[in-house]
């Protein structure tokens, strides 16, 4: 820019490249992440016998796909500064319908279809009711908890096991990728996912306005953006995730229940706070999501690793993590001028 | 009935006691209270149970005690009353508690464990220690999420998240993971005891909301949460404290769910960590909607409150009643929440307003 | 800054390079005419008219409820009208939203920086517009755009840097680069000075002319008239929704100015009875100030307010009249200065320690800053004494009533009904309420910031005569309005503030309204005291 400095005093200049040249906050919280999760990890590797494996990172990959879809949606919604509680139920009923519509004698592509269609029809009906209602999208959200559950619910009480044969061979086919390590589809989907979103969030219109929806609301309205659309789109987009994340989910544990994924929502949350991206909206980056959902992982993994601590110490931790965030995120949100 | 138990109107009466008998205008202002929806539906409610079975308000004594549909809502109405009771002040200063659930959890793991390592596990002593250690624990809990709202100023929703999520460890942690059996009797008669014919559960989250009442309405505190609610900068600028409001009235959410925690377990006489308590925060914030007090804060109503309570209990039995599976519940209710938030929601209700009576402004002047 | 303070010479014709003598009118870019606006029963404007015509710099003047930003909405498309016409080139239009009144080349940067803090600059830039490429953002093409506009405007930003992480006055800038960048043929900047250092402000005024050489109109509000007579060419004046006049600024003195803005008009309010301007005591002082400052809303003042006296404060909206109370107040913290209250010092960290010293403050923002709109007319009578005593130890019932059928009594609101709704009270009967919340609290100081604003001619006297009795019963009383009137019909001493800063103090000894109106449009020679003189002419 320094071609645009002749016209203007060079006092301002310097004193504005002054001003901006500290190193972006932003990339903080992010940074931390990876560094906690690579110092876990590391840690992990240091002190228990086959923790360094890569298959280890491989599995956590494996276990937590879904969860890493259902992160990818909620960044969204939560960019945006709103919240999606729906998203564990909405796992549930995704799961229901696919083990349902398939022992109806549903083709698979045809009962993979209906899954994402409704789950992402709920998520834009919720995102109807949170923007032309003015409902807030904590309770709008509650709504959608109760209505996949009971829809879920509805279908079966019983759980229903899902023995379609491509399902099941998509669900155990190892894909190896170099000698004896290998991952799952499920794995990719995933991975596509994460860079679907960030792809969407960075480089295209939507996603620049759910940034902006974030900062300021009413500014981004008066600078003439599509405020409504893209509002009712995140939740669309969080719906449609839930929905893929169910289907993940079901390659993981095959079958139809509606008692699957209760509380999901809190991980998905918990991942991306702990992945950096700020819960009042604006700022936070869809890879931060998928290492926080790894953060997760892993802490799961020193668990089961460790024979001495008991899995609910998972659940602390995730917690304490989340504390620990939150009142980084709080005080990064002090020093921005109001 | 909160009407007989509060004394004389004061000049800052919820809305639920304003419609003392001594006023003309009473019915007009009955009908322009929040609480003509609630109480419709409620009675919406009883009359399909009365069509589907025409005994259902029926009531008996046997062994003394009451019997029947009402006498069962009203006690398993409870924990979700107390738990809402919480959140209803909560709510009214523009807050939410989502760990309410998890400190009821808590609560449990703590009473049990603590009758279970006791010297002499069914004494009354016992139940009343472990009850109170239980209740000292979640009122620190409450302490914690009121720091974390009013001192370091974190969002409501995201500073109890924290211990929504915790929580559930924690109480594992406390019963070491396993489901916890006591055998107490005075603990189970928290939940399943009777006194003069009454459910002990009911009497309890009865006496809550009134204390709640003379809480909130014989001291200024309720004044002064509205007022913290509706208008934070004017309050501050009239020398509101609110970081002290903000702080009781979480430390009051924890206790009430600590209580309703108790009663859960009690009614099982065991305590498992995962699932005591499982969305009561939920239910509770819908109970608090139903009853007419706004999420943005500001007015509260504690009858409104008990109304919501019952009528998320009432519903639950109407289910099966009317012969739907029990399952379907949870459609119900996210129809009511669609419902309830459709009614509150200015632009929803600007086309179907209904004009509020213009005699109940003025009409003294 | 200031250009003048003589009686500036009526040849005087505008010193900018590019900008079009007003004097042979080229076609209007865009015309309103006879615009009424009616909010409820309120006539936010009646028949006012706007010119607005290619390279000039056209200030919007007028006081508070005079109407500039209703009109400003007006044209944008926020308020619909109710009559008038607005014609852009020679069509006529009515723009329903703002974004229809962008399409058609007229932007408008508000006070606040309505951008989004956390995108980039570049993008706060072009974000709606911006350059794609396959469906995604082209955001190489985005930046070299965003580059060219900003040297277009010699502003040296980078496209790149996130808009959050510069100071405000950038932000304000890249504001309007963006409105620019739509090939506006309308600028409206509403306020934009108003956080904005010396510096800073010139940079602005840089832009500004660049776009007036690029024959943009631009409507400039602002409080500041030194801004004004720096940049203005021609400017419409409102006043209580009503247009005074539109005239060429190089033929307005200030003096002319500040009379057209305040207006005189007679009110039906008898005169108070009052005894000559009480002796303003020597003794200790309840409150002193000195140097009590803030960043961005008062320069350094000094202050003595004594037992029994009424001090009023003048100035137009801006001149720092609400940011002194607030500071005396303690509703927003001083960074320098001392505060001293009956010969303590005191720091004011919160309203509160303010209320324990007997300090009252009842704020010119009835709606955001007063009234607990859905607690009864009692609650919000007893408020503040009540959080003064704590919740646990609520006012006794007797007591409350005694309370408050004494202030309704004494202030005569009405209704007379102690549980109707605050909301449902006039706004006269609201400032009442207010004020008994205060009087209530038995201070010693009572600042009343614009207390009589927008409320019927009744209540007013009533307010009026109310505060004249309390200084009589020894109370000390600051009394801030925008009406010089009423500000030296009540007064002791007289404090003029102009630019966030006292100009000027004297006892109230046969001031008249001509003469603060000379000292705020700053003639020295006629007021007879000392007034700011860096005058640094460009």
């Amino acid at each position: 820019m320094s071609a645009a400095t002749a016209t203007v005093g060079t006092t301002t200049s310097a004193w504005d490249r002054i001003r901006s040249y500290s190193p972006p906050p932003r990339f903080l919280p992010l940074i931390v992440t990876i560094a906690l999760f690579a110092g876990m990890f590391g840690a992990g590797s240091v002190r228990y016998e086959n923790f360094g494996d890569p298959q280890v990172f491989l599995s956590l990959m494996i276990n937590n796909a879904h969860l890493i879809v259902l992160a990818v949606g909620m960044t969204f919604v939560i960019l945006t500064g709103g919240i999606d509680l729906s998203v564990g139920s909405v796992v549930a009923m995704s799961t229901m319908i696919l083990a349902k519509t398939l022992q109806s004698g549903w083709s698979l592509p045809a009962a993979i279809l209906a899954v994402l269609v409704v789950s992402t029809l709920l998520g834009t009906v919720l995102g109807l009711l949170i923007h032309y209602f003015d409902i807030q999208p904590f309770i709008a959200t509650l709504a959608g908890l109760f209505l996949a559950r009971g829809v879920a619910y509805l279908i079966s009480i019983e759980s229903i096991p899902i023995n379609n044969e491509t399902f099941m061979k998509w669900a155990y086919e190892p894909l190896t990728l170099w000698s004896t390590y290998w991952i799952r589809w499920s794995v990719v989907v995933a991975l596509v996912a994460v860079v679907v979103a960030a792809y969407v969030l960075a480089f295209t219109r939507f996603g620049r306005t759910v940034y902006a929806i974030g900062g300021n609301e009413s500014s981004a309205m008066l600078m003439g953006l599509r405020v409504g659309a893209v509002k009712v789109g995140v939740y669309a987009v969080s719906g449609f995730c839930a929905g893929l994340g169910g289907l993940l989910f079901a390659l993981n544990t095959p079958s139809g229940n509606s008692l699957h994924a209760v509380g999901m929502e809190l991980d998905a949350i918990a991942a991306a706070v702990i992945g950096g991206i700020l819960l009042t909206g604006g700022r936070g980056y869809v890879f931060g999501a998928l290492v926080g959902v790894l953060v997760l992982g892993v802490i799961q993994t020193f668990i089961t690793f460790d024979g001495t601590l008991t899995s609910w110490w998972t659940r602390i931790a995730i917690g304490v993590l989340l504390l620990v965030f939150v009142v980084i995120q709080r005080l990064m949100t002090r020093r921005q001028p109001a | 009935m909160t009407d007989t138990l509060i004394p004389a109107p004061s000049p800052a009466p919820a809305p639920e006691t304003r419609h003392a008998a001594d006023r003309p205008t009473a019915l007009a202002r009955f009908l322009g209270s929040t609480l003509v929806w609630p109480i419709l539906a409620l009675l919406l409610l009883l009359v399909v149970n009365v069509v589907a079975t025409p005994s259902f308000l029926n009531v008996r004594i046997q062994d003394g005690h009451l019997y029947g549909n009402v006498v069962d809502i009203a006690r398993n109405s409870a924990p979700v009353l107390l738990v809402a009771l919480g959140m209803t002040l909560i709510i009214a200063t523009r807050g939410i508690d989502l760990s309410v659930g998890a400190i009821a959890a808590i609560a449990g793991a703590v009473a049990c464990t603590r009758i279970v390592g006791a010297a002499d596990e069914a004494a009354v002593t016992t139940a009343i220690m472990a009850c109170t250690w239980a209740l000292v624990v979640c009122v620190l809990l409450g302490l914690w999420n009121g720091f974390l709202v009013s001192v370091l100023g974190i969002q409501p929703i995201i500073a109890t998240l924290v211990l929504m999520v915790a929580g559930r460890g924690l109480a594992m942690l406390v019963t070491d993971g396993q489901i916890t059996t006591v055998n107490n009797e005075t603990f189970s008669d928290l939940a399943t005891g009777y006194v003069l014919g009454l459910p002990i559960a009911s009497l309890i989250a009865i006496g809550m909301v009134v204390a709640a009442a003379v809480f909130t309405r014989r001291t200024a505190l309720g004044m002064l949460i509205e007022a913290v609610g509706i208008n934070p900068e004017a309050s501050r600028l009239a020398g509101v404290r609110a970081r002290t409001i903000i702080w009781t009235v979480y430390v009051f959410g924890g206790f009430c769910a600590g209580l309703a925690g108790l009663i859960i377990a009690a009614n099982t006489n065991s305590v498992n960590a995962n699932s005591l308590g499982l969305w009561i925060e939920l239910d509770a914030i819908l109970a608090v909607v139903i009853g007419g007090t706004a999420l943005t804060g500001g007015r509260f109503s504690l009858a409104g409150t008990l109304v919501g309570a019952l009528f998320i209990t009432t519903l639950a039995r109407t289910i099966p009643n009317v012969g739907i599976p029990s399952e379907a519940n949870y459609l119900f209710k996210a129809v009511v929440v669609v419902a309830v938030c459709l009614l509150q929601s200015p632009r929803a209700r600007a086309a179907l307003r209904v004009r509020r009576p213009a005699t109940s402004k003025g009409a003294t002047a | 800054m200031t250009t003048t303070h003589e009686e500036r010479p009526v040849t005087t014709t505008t010193q900018h390079a590019g900008g079009v003598p007003a004097a042979q009118t080229p076609e209007p870019v865009i015309e309103m005419r006879d615009i009424s606006i009616t909010f409820g029963s309120v006539r936010a404007l009646d028949g006012v008219s706007l010119r607005l015509l290619p390279g000039e710099v056209h200030a919007l003047m007028g006081e508070n409820g005079a109407g500039k930003s209703t009109l400003i909405k007006a044209l944008t498309g926020v308020y619909t009208i109710d009559s008038g016409t607005i014609v852009v080139g020679a069509a006529e239009h009515q723009f329903s939203t703002p974004a229809a009144a962008q399409a058609a080349g007229i932007s408008t940067v508000y006070q606040e920086v309505n951008l989004v803090p956390n995108l980039t600059v570049a993008e706060n830039m072009l974000l709606g517009r911006e350059p794609r490429f396959l469906g995604g953002i082209n955001v190489r093409a985005m930046n070299r755009r965003a580059a060219a506009t900003l040297e277009r405007l010699g502003l040296d930003i980078d496209p790149r840097s996130v808009l959050g992480d510069h100071p405000i006055a950038i932000q304000q800038l890249v504001a309007i680069a963006r409105a620019v960048d739509v090939e506006a043929r309308v600028v409206i900047l509403d306020e934009p000075t108003s956080s904005l250092d010396a510096d800073e402000v010139e940079k602005l005024f840089e832009v500004m002319r660049r776009l007036r050489e690029d024959g943009v109109a631009i409507v400039f509000v602002s409080h500041f008239l030194d801004q004004i007579y720096e940049i203005a060419d021609r400017m419409t004046i409102l006043r209580n929704g009503r247009l005074v006049e539109e005239r060429m600024v190089a033929d307005t003195t200030q003096l002319q100015l500040v009379k057209l803005m305040i207006g005189r008009e007679l009110e039906a309010l008898e005169r108070l009875e009052r005894a000559a301007a009480n002796e303003v005591s020597t003794t200790e002082p309840v409150l002193r100030a000195v140097g009590l400052s803030r960043k961005g809303s008062l320069e350094a003042t000094d202050l003595c307010l004594y037992d029994g006296e009424v001090v009023g404060v003048a100035g137009l909206l801006g001149s720092g009249r609400t940011e002194l109370a607030r500071l005396l107040f303690g509703a927003d913290t001083a960074d320098h200065g001392t505060l001293e209250i009956r010969s303590e010092r005191r720091k004011l960290r919160s309203p509160r320690h303010a209320i324990d010293r007997k300090v009252a403050f009842s704020s010119e923002d009835r709606k955001a800053e007063g009234v607990i709109a859905d607690l009864t007319v009692a609650d919000n009578m007893l408020l503040a004494l009540q959080a003064s005593r704590g919740w646990l130890r609520p006012i006794p019932q007797a007591t409350r009533t005694r309370l408050v059928d004494e202030y309704i009594k004494a202030l005569d609101i009405r209704p007379a009904d102690p549980n109707a709704l605050m909301r449902n009270l006039s706004g006269g009967n609201q400032q009442k309420v207010l004020l008994a919340r205060w009087l209530i609290t038995e201070p010693e100081l009572l600042i009343l910031d614009e207390p009589t604003r927008g409320i019927d001619i009744g209540a007013k006297a009533q307010i009026q005569a109310k505060v004249a009795e309390l200084a009589a019963k020894g109370m000390s009383v600051v009394f801030i309005s925008a009406e010089l009137e009423e500000v030296l019909r009540l007064s002791d001493r007289l404090v003029v503030m102009r630019d966030r800063r006292k100009i000027d103090e004297r006892r109230n000894d046969d001031v008249t309204v001509g003469d603060v109106l000379e000292i705020i449009a700053g003639q020295a020679d006629a007021a007879g005291s000392r007034i700011e003189e860096e005058s640094s002419r460009d």
